[in-house]
């Protein structure tokens, strides 16, 4: 354990949000999270879920950070920035300070050591910058794939770092604290962020990486409707294999994936996901999807769908349109030789 | 008098604000104010009808299931859809999850920790209420924060992930469940139980669901369930006599709770404390108000309504409307629902104190705990192999529809138009909005500013902890709330 002067200080607040983000960090460690922060030699200074101070007493934490008088290590803000109606942040009041959170966002941000968006909200604007974007919503430092946002694209933190995006709607709990872990220890760099600010903890991985439904996938054998245990890429929406994230690699609540569950990838670390219209649906020219796996040239996915569609096993096929395994592997067949 | 601010005012969820008007130590006029709109009614406009089953949840993640479920209502009935048996078990055990891990949230991580304030030092509970309920430091944090983990398991099994699944159809969920998951099911629910069997209750479930009568509760406090978590806040509530406080405003709403094979496991109704009457709602007669809103003039009915938002609305304070029933305030939640089912130990409470109270709100809540964790177990039992659980999409119909559920804090709505597959209008009344609307142009104040006013609060002012426990008492969910 540090001692308390020692410790790395969190701030945490919600601008527009659903509040999922923390509810997702509520499911960390095997003796809660406060525990894992304590172990982790992490202080909440104040989070507005769990702390005990409320009303003045929070004011004055807010007051004493922005002051300079309580160092941050990091700055948390999970939900998206509302900029409206007409510049004003005023679709967003920090309830009890009569100061919008577009207004304590640019006021805390020079302060913390680092600023972390938290889900993809405060990472790109998330859902509520969908169209018409009724609060002209923004993340932190982006507002979809444009640097800018509300803290503007020359943002840096005390430590020189731009705003790191935790994307995710909500982020993978582990995603969140491994963050804040590298971040308190000093090992966290530029290096570790990709293009749009993600952790490449998750984004130098495919939502796809580790499918349960590989082998579907590998054979284009399709599910064409929902509970059913094929690929969900052709027909369905399925987004896991243009979108980051390690979300087929680690368990989600206990050992679920939404490729797992049957509800397919919405892409939901990528900025702009939001604007897709019609999630369960795969766009397709001529048959042909049109979101195509990340870096596969259309042709070669043409062509290699026709042979695996042409070699599929007929356990494989059925099973694909079935909700239960419907015909098991029968491995050792050469067992039975005389 | 003085107006007095409270805010940030924080362990709830999301963005709230209480403006209190005292007069020699009591509050005459409570406002409540969400200070939060994102324009969900705006943003689900235009879109394929069955993209509200990846927007509604997003409103809110902490009852991220039941915005889904409410979206899955009105497209069921918008596509007349009779949906697989075996899917609306599987939702009802995710959706019991959800409201179970929230209840246990508000219990240990929100409503608890007042009782480890400074303000309460030398009471003869303080010292150990302080030990086991502090915020963020209590011992039992350590037990409950695990154990609400555990429980969300269900979603990695039902729904993939939580919160924000997209498994939840209106034929069922996406998921068929095979006999080892259904497996891993029972064994999450029995950890669970342990849990609560040890730590919340100290006692088997069934000890706490027969309790029939306040004085069975006092005595179970004092006994059999005296080691639990349960018992040390029925002690405090006691010595604190919070069954007089933040008395509610009388009618009691419940829509139907856990749609079954065979219809739901908490009935609808509108129970009136103050005459005992019950009756069927009349969910035909919701209207919302806008007067005291950061909101254009529209349409009464959220059948035909919009959302207009309008920041200098004059005599407004909130981005919240006020959601009536037959022009009247009402209450919902889990004493809402248990009440309506005629839980006698919650009939009783109401009895003996005449309306809903901070005390009764809590009671029920922890009841609910034990009541869902049970039918957890039941509709996994029931759950039948071989048979499907989902049912594929019919023909969307043109025209409006309404679909109701149970969130854990109480009736949600949502009012949908479609034409040619699209959305073409949304209303949501969530059961925040109902428990803290603001005023109505009659000036009728919403249930909370009814439960404040009157509160002797003295020299304190919003300071004192009573102003605390009544608020948290309706366990707000403010993202909810104006959406």
């Amino acid at each position: 354990m540090t001692t308390e002067r020692d410790d790395f200080t969190l701030l945490w607040l919600q601008a527009g949000s659903c509040g999922g983000c923390t509810m997702a960090a509520l499911e960390r460690g095997a003796a809660g999270w406060f525990e894992e922060l304590r172990g982790f030699g992490m202080r909440l200074l104040w989070h507005p879920s769990v702390s005990e101070e409320t009303g003045e007493e929070a004011r004055a934490i807010l007051a004493r950070v922005e002051r300079g008088e309580e160092t941050l290590g990091a700055l948390c803000i999970e939900g998206s920035i509302l900029h409206g109606p007409e510049g004003t942040g005023l679709f967003n009041k920090l309830s009890g300070t009569g100061r919008t959170m577009l207004d304590w966002a640019r006021a805390l941000a020079p302060r913390a050591d680092y600023c972390v968006a938290v889900g993809s909200c405060a990472s790109f604007g998330g859902v509520p910058a969908g169209t018409p974007d009724p609060t002209d919503a923004s993340g932190l430092q982006f507002s979809g794939v444009d640097l800018g946002g509300a803290l503007g694209p020359d943002y840096r933190s005390r430590k020189g770092l731009p705003v790191v995006n935790v994307s995710g709607c909500a982020p993978h709990p582990g995603w969140i604290m491994e963050t804040l872990l590298a971040l308190s220890l000093g090992r966290f760099t530029q290096a570790d962020m990709d293009d749009f600010g993600r952790p490449r903890i998750f984004a130098d991985h495919l939502a796809h990486h580790g499918c349960s439904r590989n082998e579907f996938y590998e054979f284009k054998a399709s599910a064409e409707d929902f509970s059913e245990r094929g690929c969900l890429m052709e027909h369905l929406g399925c987004k896991a294999t243009q979108a980051v994230g390690d979300c087929n690699q680690r368990a989600w609540n206990g050992g679920g994936s939404c490729t797992q569950a049957g509800s397919t990838c919405i892409a939901c670390t990528s900025p702009g996901f939001e604007a897709t219209r019609g999630f369960h649906r795969t766009p397709k020219i001529g048959g042909i999807p049109v979101g195509l796996p990340l870096d596969m040239p259309k042709a070669w996915f043409v062509a290699l769908a026709a042979l695996s569609k042409s070699a599929t096993p007929k356990r494989v096929r059925e099973n694909a349109r079935s909700d239960r395994v419907a015909r098991a592997p029968t491995p050792g067949a050469e067992k039975k030789k005389p | 008098m003085s107006r007095i601010v409270v805010g940030p005012f924080n362990r709830v969820e999301g963005d709230l604000e209480v403006t209190l008007d005292v007069e020699d130590g009591v509050v005459r006029e409570a406002r409540v104010s969400a200070s939060l709109y994102r324009g969900f009614e705006q943003l689900l406009l235009g879109r394929p009808a069955a993209d509200a089953l990846a927007i509604a949840p997003r409103i809110c993640g902490i009852c991220s299931v039941s915005q889904s479920l409410a979206a899955a209502a009105v497209l069921r009935a918008a596509q007349r859809l009779e949906p697989a048996p075996n899917g609306l078990l599987a939702t009802d055990i995710a959706h019991a999850a959800e409201n179970i891990a929230d209840h246990l949230t508000h219990f240990y991580v929100f409503f608890m920790p007042d009782f480890a304030r400074a303000a309460y030092a030398g009471r003869r509970w303080h010292e150990a209420t302080q030990a086991r309920f502090k915020a963020v430091s209590g011992a039992a944090l350590r037990e409950a924060l695990p154990a609400r983990a555990r429980l969300l398991e269900t979603m990695g099994l039902i729904a993939g992930k939580w919160p924000h699944s997209l498994a939840f159809r209106p034929g069922g969920v996406t998921r068929a469940l095979a006999l080892g998951e259904e497996m891993r099911l029972l064994a999450l629910i029995v950890d669970f139980r342990a849990f609560l069997e040890r730590a919340l209750f100290s006692a088997p479930l069934d000890a706490a669901i027969e309790l029939s009568s306040a004085r069975e509760l006092d005595r179970f406090a004092e006994g059999a369930g005296a080691a639990g978590d349960f018992a040390a806040f029925i002690r405090i509530a006691r010595d604190l006599a919070l069954e007089e406080m933040g008395r509610g405003p009388g009618p009691l709403l419940c829509a139907g709770a856990y749609l079954g094979p065979r219809g739901h496991r908490f009935p609808a109704g509108l129970l009136d404390t103050a005459t005992g009457l019950l009756r069927e709602p009349l969910l035909s007669r919701v209207e919302e108000d806008v007067s005291h809103a950061y909101m254009r003039d529209t349409a009464a009915d959220p059948a035909r309504a919009e959302t207009l938002p309008d920041i200098r609305r004059a005599g407004a304070y909130s981005f919240a409307k006020a959601p009536r029933l037959e022009g009247r305030a009402v209450e919902v939640g889990a004493l809402a629902r248990q009440a309506v089912a005629g839980h006698p130990l919650i009939r009783d409470l109401l009895a003996n104190g005449g309306a809903s109270n901070v005390f009764a709100r809590v009671v029920a809540r922890v009841l609910e705990v034990a009541l869902l964790t049970k039918a957890m177990e039941d509709w996994t039992r029931a759950l039948r192999p071989g048979e499907p659980y989902c049912v594929a999409d019919a023909p969307l119909a043109d025209g409006a529809v309404a679909g109701f559920v149970e969130a854990a804090r109480g009736t949600l709505g949502h009012w949908a138009s479609f034409r040619n597959g699209q959305i073409e209008r949304y209303q949501i009344v969530a059961p925040t909005t109902w428990n803290f609307s603001p005023r109505d142009a009659a000036g009728n104040p919403g249930p909370l500013e009814q439960a404040l006013a009157g509160l002797e609060v003295g020299e304190e002012g919003a300071t004192n902890v009573a102003v605390q426990h009544i608020v948290r008492s309706f366990d707000p969910c403010m993202v909810c709330t104006a959406h």
